[in-house]
């Protein structure tokens, strides 16, 4: 416990400086609140917007959540089909690597008008787009890069294929899965926000950011984009969560 | 098991193909203890590995109990240790151990029993619940071992397996391989580096010389059997190294020779 009491101290502390140098730069130059409000005012402004803004946080943690199981979900099929069969990997990996590299979110108005602004589908493909390409090219390489010598010894056991798969290749391509699955967590979030800004439902927290940021109020835009950044957080923590339960015998 | 005018080239057909073994005949009889000894990068691996089925030779043919190498394998005659433990590191040590058996589609009863066995075998048992990275390189090289011997293949091949212990260890090792072997009457080829190891281990050793790889002589050790400390002391057991020793020493002087006429 207090192991894991000093290795949080110093990212606390750097916290705190952070907050306190905000809070005294904004009033000692008297920064205009709608160019940049002050922690405390958006602490209070929070709360004061703290309905709205929970039911916008849950339909958008919604949409990043649904994208990111479907897309990780995707990933890892596609993943275990390219693995298997050598001709599919070389075909498709290339151009795997190459969408990966783009912005793929630039995407979000057209997906935006497929499915209909108002389907929340609209915002999970974007998601689950941007989710699969990281997934599946990590879970390839997590199920392709095997030891050597470890694939002789099941070759020596007569091993047959499934039970290379089950016994090596998936237990090795965990922890490739799980820093894919870390990315993922935050290009989630990114995704459901980002898409919500070109049009949709009011209730999500990217039209929450983007109409207050519209009317200037900038206290109640920060408060949203505060609970987006958490959200993010939250996200890539529960991933940590099951990465740690998934794989015990890591330190 | 009979190996019969073995040819391995690795590589093109070019000039950085690499002719890594070259007609090598050796028969060996069931529960014999052979070792392979030679200078590094003379073929010793690559035999085994030809042997084991874990690669095809060039040319020649190679036989296990009257089966070629292939139906061998698939009948699950090998246990193999190689140089590293190659454990997987998700697994506990006893896991481990069990792999082979759990391939084999053992009971899990009847695994964890032999698993604790060998693990006892090894002097091991208290580490079971351990994961590899916790255990040093010698610890892992005998969880190894121990998984080799699970299975009671008909022949273990083992290359250089005692490379990563201490020499008190690797004398307990040798004795313990030794005792599994009388009692397993199981065929064994051993590679090593250590002249007095392979003495004092084998029935017959295999001196191979490099570049490329040939077997240069082989040397009959007729030490009384059961191998125990007494053997060490042996005057015949040190006529036996001196004559592996030469054997090896003239295939150097051939080497030289021959580099120094060709450069
Ligand atoms: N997969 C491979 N591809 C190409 N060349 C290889 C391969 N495996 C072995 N060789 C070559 O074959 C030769 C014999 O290698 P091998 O590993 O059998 O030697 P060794 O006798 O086991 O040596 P050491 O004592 O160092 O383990 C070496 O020249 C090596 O470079
Ligand atoms: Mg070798």
């Amino acid at each position: 416990m207090n192991q894991r009491l000093e290795r949080w101290l110093p990212a606390l502390a750097v916290f705190i400086i952070v907050l306190v140098a905000w809070e005294g730069l904004v009033g000692a130059f008297h920064i205009q609140r709608f160019l940049l409000p002050a922690p405390s005012l958006i602490w209070t402004t929070f709360w004061r917007v703290l309905p709205d803004l929970a039911l916008a946080t849950g339909y958008t943690a919604g949409n990043a959540i649904g994208g990111l199981v479907l897309g990780a979900a995707l990933g890892v099929l596609v993943a275990l089909a390219t693995a298997r069969w050598t001709v599919i990997n070389e075909g498709l990996m290339p151009f795997a690597v190459a969408v990966n590299a783009m912005p793929i979110i630039a995407l979000a108005p057209i997906l935006n008008q497929w499915f209909g602004l108002q389907n929340p589908f609209s915002k999970i493909s974007v998601v689950a787009l941007l989710v699969f390409f990281p997934v599946m090219i990590n879970m390839v390489r997590g199920l392709t890069q095997v030891s050597p010598a470890a694939l002789e010894l099941f070759r020596s056991y007569a091993a047959n294929e499934f039970i290379v798969l089950g016994q090596l290749r998936l237990p090795n391509s965990l922890p490739f899965l799980f820093s894919a699955l870390k990315v993922g967590a935050s290009l989630s979030v990114i995704a459901a926000v980002v898409s919500e800004y070109f049009g949709g439902t009011q209730r999500a927290l990217g039209q929450f950011i983007s109409q207050r940021a519209g009317l200037f109020n900038f206290p109640e835009a920060w408060a949203g984009i505060v609970v987006a950044c958490l959200l993010g957080l939250g996200l890539y923590g529960i991933v940590v969560a099951v990465e740690r339960a998934a794989m015990p015998w890591r330190r | 098991m009979q190996l019969t005018d073995i040819n391995k080239t690795f590589g093109g057909r070019g000039a950085d193909a690499v002719h890594a073994l070259k007609d090598i005949n050796l028969s060996i009889k069931s529960n014999e203890f052979i070792s392979l000894i030679g200078p590094s990068g003379c073929g010793k691996s690559t035999l085994l590995r030809l042997v084991g089925d874990l690669i095809t030779p060039s040319a020649g043919d190679v036989r296990v109990n009257g089966k070629p190498a292939h139906e061998a394998r698939l009948k699950r005659e090998y246990g193999m240790v190689f140089q590293q433990a190659t454990l997987m590191e998700w697994r506990t040590i006893r896991q481990n151990v069990e792999l082979p058996l759990e391939v084999m589609a053992w009971s899990a009863d009847k695994r964890q029993a032999r698993a604790r066995q060998m693990l006892d075998l090894v002097h091991l048992a208290e580490f079971e619940r351990h994961y590899p990275w916790q255990l040093s390189g010698g610890m892992q090289q005998r969880v190894a071992i121990a998984r080799a011997l699970a299975f009671e293949p008909a022949l273990l091949l083992m290359d250089e397996p005692f490379g990563a212990l201490d020499e008190m260890t690797r004398e307990r090792m040798q004795l313990e391989v030794l005792r599994i072997w009388s009692q397993t009457h199981t065929t064994v080829i051993f590679v090593t580096h250590s002249i007095p190891e392979a003495v004092f281990l084998s029935t017959r050793v295999v001196v191979m010389s490099a570049r490329p790889g040939r077997i240069s002589a082989i040397v009959d050790v007729d030490l009384p059997q059961p191998r125990n400390f007494e053997t060490r002391e042996d005057p015949r057991f040190f006529e036996k190294i001196t004559e592996v020793r030469e054997a090896l020493r003239r295939d150097e002087a051939r080497g030289a020779a021959l580099r120094a006429a060709t450069s």
